[in-house]
């Protein structure tokens, strides 16, 4: 493996920056392992769940959608054209459930008995089913992203037998995502009179799964973008750009479903009571999904690099806000006991998504994660054999 | 072992804090008030008198016939004793709090200071309920404010109290029917809310609201699976005649 220790090591301004969080976030870390959550976290009796459950959990495992949206996209519907893009996106994915687990281990009060749920099994409760799917998700993910790691390696016999279970492997991984998808949201369900009229339905766990395909279309479009530019791979920027009228279709559908369930439900009145929380839904609803739909929704926009690209970050903003308005703003009216996240809580989080950089970035130079070519794609779909690339080379 | 249940008359409430005091006595519990009636619930309190107004309100964990938090807790941590009581069982627990964010009356607390952090609440006094004995608030009750039972007993009493003295009593039974019932019955002088009681509470047990949930789940994972392998029967055929395509150029090439 040639990682380029020098080049590695030479200080650039984002490094720095990086190297700062990863210190202050281990720091924060060693503080909330001898002190207790106490000693890191605003958290409290009335607020049991805070940033790590709303961002580092919600957000992590929602934006790690792409992943089996486009698995779905190019194994079950077979839209072979959007193959390029699949690796980044399953190691994005793949990465986000590490660090979602990552995240648990540090946020739960009895780490060490995180596997309880392997064999004390409680199957009324949603929490177990979140737990199940994420642990053969992350598992379906290592599979589906080990040809990677395999072909550096020429590990030819294993890869064989991974690409012959990759279209099972595919559907579990689409089944257990849309489970969990919407079991976030089906957590809240448990909670009719705590949360607050706006947020609360009963099609939480719809508007859940809805959102997260939405974003993970979104972060497809924002990886390929970054991509693009610090990695000097020119995608296909027309393949990215169909992924824009994905999120137009999807997030219409959510939009359109969020307010016909406000009306349904005599909530729209609602909309306009002058609250801190009418404000946020609004801001929600406003930059996560009119927005971008009425954005994408203009082909000169949507063919623009840098407004697909926005308009992929509005998903995202909005998705973000969405999941911490669920997780924190609709529960505070309640409590009556508001809650802020502390530095440390703050910091942990950075740490997480600037290790989650770090490592994408770290894969991309090492592995063969974009090195596909058009040939090796049809061997990957069994259109062709190794025999005939290698015919082909000798001519 | 018939289902228990404590009956607190608000209006026979004095204030003392007998209870308070017996119930960290009986639970090893270190003090952390002088007066009871200052004190709030804590991992090191169970229980505590709140002033409100003229009268006195106990605060308490209130057994849920239906416990939210038995059906939330992923590893089953927690159980519905037959008595009634709602125990937790800290070797289980992995810490993931669903418990307190669940619990329709917040009454779970946390050991946010402990590195092996326990879920604590009142747990009826179990040991000494299960050898027949009264649990230690209802024991120290000066003035049988705090009555405990068979909760069949205990509804009957509150039935009548409220039937004999109508201008006495507040004309409702909190924790009848709150949830789907609880075993911590309330008798109120005036309306509940003027007490701080949730009044918005649900008749039906929340449990049921996850429940309708999960039990979709076979459903969509075996619809969901034939559906997907449909779709990848119906497109891989394209796929099939670029293969065929494939080869026909290789043959051409070949002759």
């Amino acid at each position: 493996m040639n990682i380029h220790i020098k080049r590695l090591l030479r200080p650039t301004f984002w490094k720095i920056v990086a190297a700062i969080i990863l210190t202050l976030g281990l720091y924060s870390i060693y503080l909330r392992f001898t002190g207790g959550l106490a000693a890191v976290t605003n958290l409290n009796d009335h607020f049991p769940w805070g940033l790590w459950i709303g961002f580092d959990i919600l957000c992590g495992v929602g934006m790690a959608a792409g992943g089996f949206t486009l698995c779905a996209i190019v194994y079950i519907f077979n839209i072979k054209k959007f193959k390029p893009i699949i690796r980044p996106t399953i190691l994005t994915a793949f990465l986000g459930y590490l660090l979602v687990i990552l995240a648990l281990l540090i946020d739960l009060g009895r780490p060490w008995a995180i596997w309880h749920a392997i064999i004390m099994w409680n199957p009324r409760s949603v929490m177990f089913e979140v737990a199940w799917c994420v642990m053969l998700y992350t598992t379906v993910l290592f599979l589906e992203f080990s040809p990677v790691v395999l072909e550096k390696f020429r590990a030819e016999k294993l890869l064989k037998i991974i690409r012959g279970i990759t279209i099972p492997l595919v559907a579990i991984g689409i089944l257990l995502s849309t489970l969990h998808q919407s079991s976030l949201g089906a957590l809240y369900l448990i909670v009719p009179t705590k949360m607050h009229p706006l947020w609360y339905s009963i099609n939480l766990p719809w508007f859940f799964y809805l959102s997260a395909i939405g974003v993970g279309c979104a972060m497809i479009i924002f990886e390929s973008y970054l991509s693009s530019k610090a990695f000097k791979k020119n995608l296909e920027f027309e393949l990215v750009s169909d992924v824009g009228k994905w999120i137009v279709v999807v997030m219409s559908t959510y939009l359109t479903w969020r307010f016909m369930d406000l009306i349904l439900n005599d909530k729209l009145s609602l909309l306009f009571v002058d609250s801190i929380e009418t404000y946020l839904f609004w801001l929600e609803i406003v930059l996560g999904a009119i927005i971008p739909v009425i954005l994408l929704a203009i082909p000169k926009i949507r063919l623009n690099r840098a407004g697909l690209f926005v308009s992929a970050c509005f998903v995202i903003g909005g998705f973000l806000l969405n999941r911490l308005n669920v997780s924190v703003t609709s529960l505070q009216g309640f409590s009556h006991v508001s809650y802020f996240p502390s530095i440390y809580e703050i910091i942990v989080t950075l740490f997480l998504v600037t290790l989650g950089v770090i490592i994408f970035n770290l894969a991309v130079q090492n592995l063969p994660v974009y090195e596909k070519t058009e040939e090796q794609i049809l061997v990957e779909f069994e259109i062709i054999t190794d025999d005939d690339l290698k015919v082909q080379e000798a001519k | 072992m018939n289902r228990k249940a404590f009956l607190i008359d608000i209006t026979e409430c004095v204030g003392c804090g007998a209870c308070y005091e017996a119930c960290k006595e009986q639970n090893h519990l270190p003090q952390t008030s002088d007066d009871p009636l200052r004190d709030f619930l804590s991992d090191k309190t169970y229980t505590i008198v709140e002033q409100r107004g003229d009268y006195f309100v106990r605060r308490m964990c209130q057994h849920c016939e239906e416990p939210t938090c038995v059906s939330v807790c992923p590893v089953g941590a927690f159980t519905k004793t037959e008595i009634g009581a709602v125990l937790y069982d800290e070797s289980k627990c992995l810490g993931c709090r669903y418990c307190m964010q669940a619990c329709p009356f917040q009454i779970p607390r946390y050991e946010w200071g402990s590195l092996t952090p326990r879920v604590q609440k009142c747990i009826m006094c179990f040991d000494r309920v299960k050898e027949g004995n009264l649990p230690a608030c209802a024991e120290a009750c000066p003035t049988g404010a705090t009555l405990f039972g068979d909760r069949n007993e205990m509804i009957e009493i509150a039935r009548q109290r409220i039937a004999e003295n109508p201008d006495k009593y507040y004309q409702h039974i909190y924790g009848l029917e709150e949830v789907g019932g609880t075993s911590v019955l309330y008798l109120s002088p005036v309306p509940f809310e003027e007490l701080g009681f949730n009044t918005k509470l649900l008749k039906t047990a929340l449990p049921n609201f996850t429940h309708d949930a999960l039990s979709k789940i076979p459903s969509l994972v075996s619809v969901g699976g034939v559906l997907l392998t449909g779709f990848y029967w119906l497109t891989n055929r394209k796929n099939e005649i670029a293969k065929e395509k494939f080869e026909q150029q290789k043959n051409q090439r070949g002759n």
